[in-house]
C-alpha cells in the first residue's frame, strides 16, 4: 500500500461494474484537486442559497405594501441608536407573532414592512421583558421617564436595570446628518432636504420653542414635544422616549378590510 | 485492494479498504434509523403538497390546504370571539347607563374588564388599581374622581384619554405654574389654607385671600374641586400627589399634570365598556345622577 488514500487504484476497479468504476474515478479526481473541490463546494452551497434566499428578493409578499411607513426622524433614529447601544434588544423583541395570545396582549401582529427602515432590525425570539413593537402611545412620556429611571417604581416585579443616567446625559448632536447619510447609503429614502435639516429637526422635535418648520410634513405622524420633562435640555432620554413613543404608531391597522386581506393571503 | 471479507469476530463485512493493517467494518445503519429517515423524506413530499413551500415568481406555492399562519390566527380569533359572542353582543347593545340594571351582564363585564385591566392598565395604576402618590397615578379604589366617576364618565376618559396630544375630544386642562409668584411667607399661608380645607391646619386671612384670588376659580371656594376641569377636590383626605406641606407647595410652584393615553383606537368599544364597569366596581363608582333621580329619563338605546 503506497498511495496515501483509501481510494482504490485503477487496477482495483477491474472487477467492478463500469458505472461504479466511472463514479469512483470522477470522485477521485475531485477529491485530489483542491480547486475543483472548492468549485464543487461553492456550487452545492449556492443551490441552497438560491432556493432559500434569492426568492425573497423577487417574491412580492416578502414585504407587504402598507401605508404610513416613513424613515425615522433624526431624533427617533438617535433614540434607536441608544436603544441598540444599551442592548435593549437582549430582553425586548419588536416582533408580534401571529398568535392569539400575542395579538391579544400586544396588538396587531407585526408586518415585515414595519421594519423596512430598520438597520439593524430589532426582531427577536427572546423576551425577558415584553415586546415593544407597538409600545408607542400606550403610556405617557412621564411614565417612560419614571420607568427608565426606576422600573420597579411602576412595575414592582420587573428585573429591568435602571437607566436614569439617560436623563443626565446630553444627546450628542454634532452631526446628526451623518447617521441619515449612512442610512441612505443602505437604502433608507431620506431626501436631501431631510439631511440638510437634520440638525434643526433633531432639536425642534423635543423643544416646542424651536420652529419645527415642515418636520411634520416630511415625517408624517411625528410627535413634537418635550419628552423627558425637562424642556431646557436635549437629553438621551428625550431621544429614547421619542423613539419608544413612535413604535408601532405609523401603520393604521384599524381598517377591517386590511386585516381581512392579510388573513386571506395564501402562500406564506 | 478492494478486498471485502467477512470479519470473523463480528461476522460483519468490511468495506474492503486496508491501511497498515487497519480495516473498517461496513456495519449497516440501524433499521429503525433508516426507516425513520425514509419516512421523513416521504413526509416532506406530503408537506410540500399540503402547505406553502416552493417560492415561485409572485409568492410561494399555496399548498392544497390553503393554510397560512395569518389565516389560522384569524380563525382562532373568530372562534374565541364566537365563544364570547353572546356577552359581547349584549354589551354592545346595552347603553352603559342601563348596564347596572342587568346584574348578571354587569358581573360578566366586570370580569372581562378585570382581565383587560391587567393587560393594559396596571403599568400605571398598579395591579390593585391603587395608583401611586409619589408618581402621580390616581387611585381608582377610592371615592375621589378627577373627571367624574359614573360609568359614562369613566368610559369617556378611557376612550379619549387625558391630555392626549393631538386628540380633540380628550379631557384637558392646565394648571398654571406659580413659581416666583408668592413669597415664602405667602406660600406658607397658602399651604395652611389648603390644608385647612380638610381640617388639617389653621387658616389665616393671607392664605385665604391668596386662595380666593388664585385657586378658588377652579378648585372651588371651599376646595370642592371641579370635574369639568379635572381640578381635584382639596377638602378631602385624598391627595393625588401627596398631602405633605412640601408636596402641596411643589404642586403649586410647578404643577405636574397627569396624562393618560386614549384607548379608543387601541381597544374595541366592548372591551372599553368592560373596563369602565371594572373600574366602576372597584369601590368608588358613582350612580348616574340624572338617571337615578328620574327613572323615566330617556337613554340612547342604540348601540
Amino acid at each position: 500500500m503506497t498511495t496515501p488514500s483509501n481510494l482504490p487504484d485503477d487496477k482495483d476497479l477491474a472487477n467492478e461494474p463500469p458505472d461504479v468504476s466511472a463514479t469512483v474515478k470522477a470522485h477521485k479526481k475531485i477529491e485530489r484537486n483542491v480547486t475543483l473541490l472548492a468549485v464543487g463546494t461553492f456550487i452545492a452551497v449556492a443551490i441552497g442559497g438560491v432556493v432559500e434566499i434569492a426568492p425573497l428578493f423577487w417574491v412580492d409578499n416578502t414585504i407587504e405594501e402598507v401605508e404610513g411607513m416613513r424613515p425615522y426622524t433624526p431624533l427617533e433614529q438617535a433614540g434607536r441608536d441608544i436603544y441598540v447601544r444599551e442592548g435593549c434588544y437582549t430582553c425586548h423583541s419588536q416582533m408580534i407573532r401571529p398568535f392569539r395570545d400575542e395579538v391579544e396582549r400586544y396588538g396587531h401582529y407585526s408586518l415585515a414592512a414595519e421594519s423596512m427602515y430598520d438597520h439593524p432590525f430589532q426582531w427577536g425570539s427572546k423576551r425577558t421583558g415584553p415586546d415593544l413593537a407597538r409600545v408607542g402611545g400606550r403610556y405617557s412620556d412621564e411614565w417612560h421617564v419614571q420607568h427608565l429611571q426606576n422600573p420597579q417604581s411602576v412595575v414592582p416585579q420587573s428585573v429591568m436595570p435602571q437607566y436614569g443616567f439617560l436623563l443626565e446625559t446630553d444627546l450628542p448632536i454634532d452631526d446628526p446628518a451623518a447617521a441619515l447619510v449612512a442610512l441612505r447609503r443602505v437604502g433608507v429614502p431620506y431626501s436631501d432636504r431631510d439631511i440638510e435639516l437634520a440638525l434643526n429637526d433633531i432639536v425642534a422635535q423635543a423643544d416646542p420653542d424651536v420652529d419645527p418648520g415642515d418636520l411634520a410634513e416630511r415625517y408624517p405622524k411625528t410627535q413634537i414635544r418635550d419628552f423627558d420633562g425637562n424642556p431646557d435640555r436635549l437629553t438621551e432620554m428625550d431621544a429614547l422616549v421619542a423613539y419608544l413613543q413612535m413604535l408601532g404608531t405609523l401603520v393604521d391597522f384599524s381598517s377591517a378590510a386590511a386585516q381581512e386581506e392579510l388573513a386571506e393571503e395564501t402562500g406564506r | 485492494m478492494v478486498n471485502k471479507r467477512i470479519d470473523e469476530a463480528t461476522g460483519t463485512e468490511t468495506v474492503g479498504h486496508e491501511w497498515d493493517g487497519i480495516e473498517e467494518l461496513d456495519t449497516p445503519m440501524p433499521r429503525w434509523w433508516l426507516w425513520t429517515f425514509y419516512a421523513t423524506i416521504a413526509w416532506s413530499l406530503v408537506y410540500v403538497v399540503l402547505y406553502p413551500a416552493w417560492p415561485m415568481v409572485e409568492k410561494a406555492t399555496d399548498g392544497v390546504l390553503g393554510w397560512s399562519s395569518r389565516g389560522q390566527l384569524a380563525e382562532e380569533m373568530s372562534v374565541a370571539d364566537l365563544a364570547q359572542a353572546g356577552v359581547r353582543e349584549r354589551l354592545s347593545r346595552i347603553p352603559i347607563e342601563r348596564l347596572p340594571d342587568d346584574s348578571a351582564l354587569m358581573a360578566q363585564a366586570v370580569a372581562g374588564g378585570a382581565a383587560a385591566f391587567k393587560v393594559n392598565c396596571v403599568q400605571c395604576h398598579g395591579s390593585g388599581a391603587a395608583g401611586s402618590q409619589t408618581l402621580g397615578y390616581p387611585n381608582l379604589n377610592d371615592d375621589a374622581w378627577l373627571w367624574g366617576g359614573d360609568l359614562r364618565a369613566i368610559e369617556y376618559t378611557l376612550v379619549h384619554g387625558i391630555r392626549q396630544a393631538g386628540h380633540d375630544a380628550t379631557r384637558t386642562s392646565l394648571m398654571p405654574p406659580f413659581a416666583g409668584v408668592f413669597t415664602p411667607q405667602q406660600m406658607d399661608a397658602l399651604v395652611d389654607h389648603v390644608l385647612s380645607l380638610s381640617g388639617k391646619a389653621e387658616s389665616g386671612p393671607v392664605g385665604a385671600q391668596i386662595y380666593a384670588d388664585n385657586c378658588a376659580l377652579c378648585h372651588g371656594p371651599q376646595g370642592g374641586g371641579n370635574r369639568e376641569l379635572g381640578a381635584p377636590r382639596l377638602n378631602d383626605a385624598i391627595w393625588l400627589r401627596g398631602g405633605s406641606r412640601e408636596a402641596i407647595a411643589r404642586q403649586v410652584i410647578d404643577p405636574k399634570l397627569g396624562m393618560m393615553p386614549g384607548w379608543g383606537e387601541r381597544l374595541d368599544p366592548v372591551t372599553i365598556k368592560m373596563l369602565a364597569a371594572y373600574v366602576h366596581s372597584l369601590g368608588g363608582g358613582e350612580d348616574f345622577l340624572e338617571v337615578a333621580e328620574n327613572p323615566a329619563i330617556q337613554v340612547d338605546e342604540t348601540p
